[in-house]
């Protein structure tokens, strides 16, 4: 039998990956080789609905456990790849054995950035939110009461921030920049986010350096900042963000920049091996591109099935986001990469906005905050390629379909 | 358990029995039902669950909310009066025999 597509992390982009390659017709021998005990999840949950508990593990499965036998894909979980040969296909896992593939898939995710063992990111109650593992680690330290350190201001720490400030926790929230979400929202999207946790009793320290996490017995008691100053807390979550696992990658001799480069084919610079999802970084609009994203993890891990099989049309991501917080959900359409201006339109609802990203006329994304219509009609705008009058916009009383058209 | 049917494009079913209280996206998922997506995991981000529910079950399943309309603006296929993303759909005993079209996308 010729030998098998193998796919190297069991996640998002695998799982997508796997379904579309038995919805093309390979139904050649594939597996899926990934480190954790779980078969592939529904990752954005974890810092949402399933820390807070409201959602259980069985719901976060992305395919029921009977489905990868139907499909006739084996799932080698549990099983961590550790050397990567392109010259005589085969990939060595942890526990010696050595799997010969005709191609393979590089979906290995990412991890989060932890703080150093120097400055106390070893003690116990310091978290990261990446795997279910973390959340089960978290939820049972989301107590009443508890003082919360959030370390970065980004979606994951905002969102750790909004579960746990629901369930009575103290929750302060620190961030070296300016301003919380600078690095992925213009100024109005963090101040509405900012006066939101305000008002559920958060505290929000922008501008605000960690000098080190302190503790006792392993166990973290506070944080002390650059400023001199020591907050008391019982659990740390550091959301700094997350860096692409492209290790197996870059040990084999493939090319690597920050993330495993592909081509619009999700191709390697080994013919036979591919990647997708956060670990892949690609030209997109004249810029290297990686989006840590579901949609990317889907979208992308669908396109590597069409491309494994033979040749399809060059990845062309539509990047959609979201975020849940208290009330609130806010969702992304586009990149707002290189916006030079913002529009904001008003909702007709209690904390409900959007703001337009611009890059000189022309619209490359939107944050829509409790206005899913703005959100629809935006993204269909994106595709598109339409740009809409600002002044139009921002009449919160135009109507919007209209200024779209 | 009630039993869903969902109806393909081409006029192939395929039923199964949902546990009461999942939403039928996941379902649909979960019986590898094609063209029913669910990239958002149901929290009203994609529109990528769309289906038309058959119209003798129109009273039964109820309307859109206010936030799922504003999302049957960017189906794939043509949004019609039927129109509901699944995902906002919660199996009950009530629906037992329930049949939902999905649209090729």
């Amino acid at each position: 039998m010729a030998a098998p597509i193998i796919l190297v992390g069991a996640g998002q982009a695998s799982a997508s990956c796997a379904g579309k390659l038995r919805a093309l017709g390979y139904y050649g021998q594939l597996m899926i080789v990934g480190e954790e005990p779980a078969a592939p999840y529904q990752r954005p949950p974890l810092s949402k609905k399933y820390v807070s508990g409201e959602l259980a593990v069985e719901r976060l499965f992305i395919r029921p456990l009977s489905w990868y036998g139907e499909q006739q894909i084996e799932l080698r979980l549990e099983s961590r790849a550790v050397a990567l040969d392109p010259i005589a296909h085969l990939l060595t896992l942890a526990d010696g054995s050595q799997l010969p593939f005709a191609k393979l898939l590089l979906a290995t995710g990412s991890t989060p950035r932890s703080l150093p063992p120097e400055i106390g990111g070893s003690l116990g109650n310091v978290f990261t939110i990446r795997n279910l593992a973390d959340a089960d680690a978290i939820a049972p330290a989301l107590k009443p009461g508890a003082k919360l350190l959030v370390i970065g201001g980004g979606y994951i720490g905002l969102e750790a921030a909004a579960v746990a400030a629901q369930k009575g926790l103290t929750v302060t929230v620190i961030e070296m920049a300016e301003r919380i979400l600078q690095r992925v929202a213009a100024a109005p999207t963090s101040d509405f986010f900012r006066a939101l946790h305000q008002s559920h009793g958060v505290t929000i320290r922008e501008s605000t350096g960690l000098t080190e996490l302190i503790g006792s017995d392993n166990r973290l008691t506070g944080a002390r900042l650059k400023d001199g100053t020591i907050i008391p807390a019982d659990i740390a979550i550091v959301g700094i963000g997350i860096i692409p696992n492209d290790g197996l990658a870059r040990d084999a001799g493939l090319a690597v920049e920050g993330g495993i480069l592909v081509d619009g084919q999700c191709r390697t610079s080994n013919p036979d091996i591919f990647a997708a999802g956060d670990c892949a970084i690609f030209a997109w609009h004249g810029a290297r591109t990686r989006l840590e994203s579901v949609q990317n993890a889907i979208d992308q891990g669908e396109h590597a099935a069409a491309c494994l099989l033979g040749v399809a049309p060059d990845y062309d991501p539509k990047p959609w986001f979201w975020s849940d917080q208290y009330d609130v959900k806010l969702q992304i359409a586009g990149l707002n990469r290189g916006y030079d201006s913002t529009v904001l339109r008003p909702g007709k609802r209690p904390l409900s906005q959007s703001i337009w990203y611009f890059q000189g006329d022309r619209l490359i994304a939107i944050d829509a905050m409790n206005d899913a219509l703005a959100y629809a009609l935006g993204k269909k705008a994106l595709e598109a390629g339409k740009s809409p009058d600002r002044a139009a916009l921002a009449d919160s009383q135009s109507d919007l379909k209209s200024v779209l058209a | 358990m009630p039993k869903i049917t969902w109806v393909l494009d081409g006029g192939r079913e395929i039923s199964a029995n949902v546990a009461v209280g999942h939403n039928l996206m996941e379902a649909a998922v979960a019986n590898n039902v094609p063209d029913v997506i669910g990239e958002c995991g149901g929290c009203l981000s994609c529109a990528t669950c769309h289906v038309y529910v058959d119209p003798a079950w129109a009273e039964k399943t109820g309307k859109p909310g206010e936030m799922e309309n504003d999302m049957l603006e960017i189906t794939t296929a043509e949004r019609r009066e039927m129109s509901r993303l699944s995902c906002q759909i919660i199996a009950t005993e009530e629906l037992d025999g329930l049949i939902l079209h999905v649209p090729h996308i």
